[in-house]
């Protein structure tokens, strides 16, 4: 691996962070940093005490972050961090047990786990970054995947249609739902401090470029261009019900808080 | 409901009943199941005992989820343990791969039925032997014990759970339906009388602390989540710190180490029961309920005269090869009945490496073997 010169020793949140790790292994133009420097402020703000936060990952891209946040942290099998999750909050309730993964591994493989424990209220946040595709193995087809869009699996176009993931944690029984795209990095962290500090089970989809692959591929080839069509595309509807928060095929983004609510 | 806490006294109860109560004897205090025929009262037993000594019972939505949210427990500080029978230990095989690879102390039941698929769902089996030993993908080595009796796995469930302590590692009870639906007696001692092995606990501070650097014995201490040391863990090929290093020689090293720590503790991890091996002809050896039901063709075999002796794997894997191959000079014959068509009668060939013939007295399932049949292999050896 070729050196990499820092411009800047010191990074604010380096002693947050593995810097003997760094540089991670996110390509260029992908949102996984942005998302995870909003998370690492946003846990700031909260307050919490960091020995007792927990960071549970499954695999792919966004699988890696746990391994470059300096708190205890898993690095787990595919779909399973959840479950995993559960288990360390049940055995040692006194810990804030974060689950940081994306879209194929929370949706598709792990989706069973995810609606079960939305369902049982597990006191967790989930962190589920969703750049449309898996970006590890090469630009697939995933339950995200909008309608009409082209993978490596998909060549001629999506003809699935693709997982509403508010819709779908809020009627398995989530406390606090919300979504936004990695423009919008101040309500993003805003909104995973009010997740953090909610007793439940909470859910934050965040929208994230993969230019690499699924924006190549539909016409969003660069991170820059991918955030301009976030910036440009975003429709902030608070409080909606989750059923109409629509994501289009390179169209609208309905980002906002959706879920806040209170239950045993 | 009254509180019971720990039993002790004397006790008729299933064997699926005595593993819960050995599991909490052990200081089990997390279980995540999924219900499934002949394993389910295990499930039901710690619901009903776990919260009764202050325990958590979770049944989760499938196999995957038990065997994931066992090993999220057990970094959670507590000693954790889930149930199941084959179609069930299938599901599990990649968070057991999980759990040999981050070094995590947790128990997993199988009470198994016959097989392959969906089989004889209420009856015994034997097939899951070699599962127990290969299944997850990769090279690994594992610790499997193989109760004979409900009081066995009472006894066994509390050994591993020390073993799992002891050397990091899912330890597999591996039971059937013979003997996890069998009522007899289960006698449980004072729990002040029972040994635990405790974690081992890191003795630096969280700065110096390299959660996979070992000790002598190649097994590192272990930090819980929440007590400040920060680690990171992973099913990726690790170092020492627990980061992921990509390199065949950090691949060499892990592994070697994985496997090591289990074959060079080998002295320490594997119990046997020997009967009349001195002077024997022919060796009967088995496992479980097979080497109970052997004992009735070996009483009747020794009173027409055949000197036969027992060997009773108490511990299946690590395979006691040392003391086969031993043996293997001494007589004509290992006898290997199993519910199965040929899975340890293998290791037992091997290891007899032509020296004595190996006749496995096989049963594809559903019931116990005759002991007719197993008279009849003893009788043809010594012919």
């Amino acid at each position: 691996m070729s050196k990499v010169t820092r411009h800047n020793e010191e990074h604010p949140l380096d002693a947050y962070l593995r810097v003997d790790r760094l540089p991670h292994i996110w390509c260029p133009g992908c949102g996984l940093g942005l998302i995870l420097n909003c998370f690492l402020r946003g846990l700031l703000k909260s307050g919490l005490a960091l020995d007792k936060v927990a960071v549970v990952s499954g695999i792919g891209c966004a699988g890696r972050a746990a391994g470059y946040i300096k708190l205890d942290s898993f690095h787990t099998t595919h779909g399973r961090a959840i479950p995993f999750a559960t288990g360390l909050k049940l055995a040692n309730p006194e810990l804030k047990v974060v689950v940081f993964s994306g879209d194929g591994d929370l949706v598709a493989i792990g989706g069973n786990h995810l609606i079960h424990a939305a369902r049982r209220n597990i006191d967790m946040t989930v962190l589920c970054a969703n750049n449309f595709n898996y970006g590890m193995t090469g630009g697939q087809l995933g339950p995200t995947t909008p309608l009409t869009a082209r993978t490596t699996t998909s060549r001629m176009g999506n003809i699935d249609m693709p997982f509403n993931i508010p819709y779908l944690v809020a009627a398995s029984g989530a406390v606090y739902v919300a979504r936004w795209t990695t423009a919008q990095v101040r309500r993003l962290e805003k909104t995973i401090t009010e997740a953090l500090l909610k007793k439940g089970f909470s859910l934050v989809e965040v929208i994230s470029p993969c230019p690499t692959y699924y924006g190549r591929m539909n016409n969003q080839a660069t991170g820059l261009g991918q955030m301009k069509y976030y910036r440009d595309s975003s429709i902030t509807k608070q409080g909606i019900s989750p059923k109409y928060a629509d994501i289009e095929f390179n169209g609208q983004i309905v980002v906002g808080k959706f879920v806040d609510i209170e239950r045993s | 409901m009254s509180r019971r806490g720990h039993l002790v006294g004397e006790f008729f109860m299933t064997g699926d009943e005595a593993c819960a109560e050995g599991a909490i004897n052990a200081g089990c205090r997390f279980f995540a199941g999924y219900p499934i025929t002949p394993a389910t009262e295990i499930a039901e037993r710690m619901s009903e005992r776990l919260p009764e000594v202050g325990g958590i019972y979770i049944q989760m939505e499938d196999e995957l989820a038990s065997m994931a949210a066992i090993l999220g427990a057990s970094w959670g500080g507590v000693k954790a343990m889930t149930a199941t029978s084959g179609p069930g230990f299938s599901l599990m095989m990649e968070n057991i791969g999980l759990g040999v690879m981050s070094e995590t102390p947790c128990v997993v039941v199988n009470i198994q039925r016959a097989g392959p698929s969906t089989g004889l769902p209420t009856l015994t089996g034997q097939g899951d032997m070699m599962q127990a030993r290969w299944g997850s993908h990769g090279c690994y080595s594992i610790i499997a014990l193989s109760p004979n009796s409900p009081q066995e796995l009472y006894d066994l469930t509390i050994r591993a759970f020390n073993l799992s302590e002891r050397y990091r590692i899912p330890v597999l009870v591996m039971s059937e339906a013979a003997t996890g639906h069998m009522y007899e007696k289960v006698v449980m001692p004072p729990v002040s009388e029972i040994e635990i092995t405790p974690r081992r606990k890191p003795t630096v501070s969280p700065e110096e602390y390299l959660p996979f650097k070992p000790d002598s014995d190649l097994v590192p201490p272990m930090a819980n989540a929440g007590e400040g040391y920060r680690f990171h863990v992973t099913g990726l090929t690790h170092d020492e710190r627990g980061y992921p290093a990509m390199t065949v020689e950090a691949q060499d090293k892990l592994i070697r180490r994985l496997v090591d720590k289990i074959e060079r503790n080998r002295d320490e991890i594997i119990e046997l029961e020997e009967d009349g091996i001195d002077g024997a002809e022919v060796v009967v050896c088995s496992y479980g309920i097979s080497a109970r039901v052997s004992l009735i063709a070996i009483e009747r075999a020794r009173e027409e005269g055949i000197r036969v002796g027992l060997l009773r794997l108490i511990t299946v894997w690590p395979f006691p090869e040392d003391r086969i191959r031993g043996i293997s000079r001494q007589v004509k014959a290992f006898i290997v009945p199993e519910i199965n068509y040929g899975q340890v009668a293998l290791e037992v060939e091997r290891c007899a490496g032509g020296r004595a013939k190996t006749i496995l007295v096989s049963h594809m399932g559903g019931r116990v073997h005759n002991p007719e049949s197993i008279l009849d292999a003893i009788k043809q050896a010594v012919k």
